[in-house]
């Protein structure tokens, strides 16, 4: 009997001493790879923006984009939520504009690779989402006709530089839009189609300009690259490459019994799909369902894909052609965040509902249902340990 | 007497080798992430044998996160082409309580029982499932295609 229990030890030691070693497999040293940002390709050409990577459309952009001239009462700014000192967001639960907003300011690093724009993905195109906060009441609560009018007497040169001449504004109203208040509804309605058609040029062109400074805004590289790059490259992590033994528990668990990755996957940590995750609603903001009521938004957008005032042909709106319509899956699905960053601009989710990533962390373990629709979430049992080592790997993409 | 004690502990030594094996085997070999992982054929009979299904990228690689097309072939079991099949597409990952992230639609007959389906897109790694319901003059079929990222 001795030889037996002998040979099980034995046994045991081989076995061991084979999974010693090298503290990660191969199948997660890939995931690891996938996840680095020396694996993000540069941003694809927008080829429904023909001034996307116009140099002095981004300057113009850039301008636009710091102006508080580009609102109703010259207060606000695109930059008064997305601060560029602070990864182009603003620590707040929800934004504020002009008005209180109900939701929270997403940063912008790496956002031009989006497909969907918004928590929810009701804009299409990088350069057609610059143009909603410039007319929400909540937000900068302008008009397209004061816009066209405000760009021609400030800017008028340097526009006409990169997208040609300016139309005709000698009797065109200075305040009207299909989105504004009642009067600018009415003017709007009273000008003929050509005006319209004019108006709805600059406007387009004011987003296509921003737009173009936006793609310069990146991810940076983080103490998490460093260690993968190290990892994958079988180099000695030297310096703050070295990851302890905590963070390298929450990387598994991360990519592995906490099923992070399959969301939060690719080097910007997100898969550009909605997911309901079961997030609860904020009380006293008006109901908001998320992804569902976007649908019809984005395909009524006259800015989207499909639209007169895109540049290039349609191949580029496979996106919009092949767009989930209608399934209960959509119901309180929000936009997967980059998790790049994210510890370092708290509060989290769609509206912040939550103020820390240990309470991120906990929500996901507990995995509770969504009010409405189904939590694509499934609870995991996680120890305190295992929940703290989630959140120091979380801030190795932080530092 | 003596024997039979010698033979069953040489049994039993025997049989505890083998457990011993297994063991070692089984719990050394390469772990994939999918045990028994679904099928993933690329050609298959459809569900009720009407029709023989191909399902390949047109690209020839699958490329998560990016829309692709994909190529549906459909043939009789005698060879012939399949023509003015209509095909509805849906899916999703049978693991999480998902469908598919987009809606593939199949936009053109390339000849040769080929169709053209475009939007397809795998936002994840992991099982997708893709269910096609095809009718055609030959009557009305299902099948469904395994992939796994
Ligand atoms: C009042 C604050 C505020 C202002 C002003 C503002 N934003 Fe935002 N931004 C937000 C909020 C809040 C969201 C998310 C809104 C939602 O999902 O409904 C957002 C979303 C975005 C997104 C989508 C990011 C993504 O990942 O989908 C982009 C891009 C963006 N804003 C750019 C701009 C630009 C360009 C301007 C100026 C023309 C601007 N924003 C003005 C608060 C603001
Ligand atoms: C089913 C897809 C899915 C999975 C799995 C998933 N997430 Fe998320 N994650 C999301 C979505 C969608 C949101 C935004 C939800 C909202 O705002 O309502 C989000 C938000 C977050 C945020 C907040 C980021 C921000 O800027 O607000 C963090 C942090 C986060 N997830 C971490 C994790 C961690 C850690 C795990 C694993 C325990 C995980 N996620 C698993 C989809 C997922």
């Amino acid at each position: 009997m001795r030889w037996l229990s002998r040979f099980l030890a034995m046994m045991v030691a081989v076995m061991l001493a084979g999974c010693g070693e090298p503290d990660f497999s191969d199948a997660e040293k890939k995931t690891i790879a996938s996840l680095a940002l020396s694996s993000l390709p540069p941003p694809k050409p927008d080829t429904t923006n023909r001034f996307a990577d116009v140099p002095a459309a981004a300057a113009l952009g850039s301008t636009l984009f710091f102006d508080q001239g580009m609102s109703r009462d010259g207060t606000v700014s695109c930059s008064t939520c997305h601060k560029i000192d602070r990864q182009f967001q603003d620590d707040l639960p929800q934004a504020v504009g002009v008005g209180h907003t109900n939701r929270r300011t997403m940063p912008l690093a790496g956002v031009a690779r989006d497909p969907w724009f918004f928590w929810d993905g009701r804009r299409d195109s990088l350069w057609a989402q610059a143009l909603t906060p410039l007319e929400n009441p909540l937000e900068q609560a302008g008009n397209r006709a004061a816009y066209a009018h405000y760009i021609k007497a400030r800017f008028g040169e340097r526009y006409e530089r990169i997208f040609g001449p300016l139309p005709d504004f000698s009797d065109m109203p200075s305040n009207a839009s299909p989105l504004g208040n009642d009067a600018e509804k009415a003017v709007w309605d009273a000008m003929s189609g050509v005006q319209r058609d004019a108006i709805n040029g600059v406007f387009a062109n004011i987003g296509k300009a921003i737009a173009a400074f936006e793609r310069s805004i990146e991810p940076a590289p983080t103490r998490f690259d460093r260690f993968a790059m190290d990892l994958v490259t079988g180099a000695e992590p030297k310096g703050d490459a070295v990851f302890s033994k905590e963070e390298i528990l929450g990387l598994k668990l991360f990519i592995g019994k906490a099923n992070c990755v399959t969301c939060h996957n690719g080097p910007r940590f997100t898969d550009n799909g909605f997911h309901n995750t079961g997030v609860p609603p904020v009380a006293g903001l008006p109901p908001d369902r998320g992804r569902i009521d976007a649908v019809r938004q984005v395909e009524a957008d006259p800015f989207n894909c499909f639209g007169a005032y895109r540049d290039g042909d349609a191949t580029a709106c496979g996106e919009l052609r092949f767009m989930v319509k209608d399934a209960p899956q959509l119901i309180r699905a929000y936009k997967t965040p980059s998790l790049r960053g994210a510890a370092t601009r708290p509060p989290y989710m769609h509206a912040g509902q939550f103020s820390s990533l240990d309470e991120v962390v906990a929500h996901y373990a507990k995995a509770a249902p969504s009010v409405e629709g189904t939590s694509e979430i499934h609870p995991l049992e996680l120890s305190d340990h295992e929940r703290a080592a989630l959140v120091a790997f979380l801030k190795t993409l932080s530092e | 007497m003596a024997s039979i004690w010698r033979y069953l502990l040489a049994g039993f030594g025997l049989a505890a080798l083998l457990v011993g094996i297994l063991a070692v085997v089984y719990l050394t070999a390469p772990r994939s992430s999918h045990p028994a992982g679904p099928d993933v054929s690329r050609t298959k009979n459809t569900d009720n044998g009407l029709f023989v299904a191909s399902f390949l990228p047109e690209r020839g690689v699958v490329r998560q996160g990016q829309l692709q097309s994909w190529l549906l072939t459909l043939k009789t079991k005698s060879g012939t082409p399949v023509e003015g099949a209509a095909i509805t597409i849906s899916g999703g990952m049978p693991l999480h309580s998902h469908g598919l992230p987009t809606s593939p639609q199949a936009t053109d007959y390339l000849g040769d029982g080929r169709y053209r389906i475009e939007g397809v897109k795998f936002t994840m790694s992991g099982w997708w499932q893709l269910h096609f319901a095809i009718s055609a003059n030959a009557g009305s079929d299902t099948v469904l295609f395994n992939v796994v990222l």
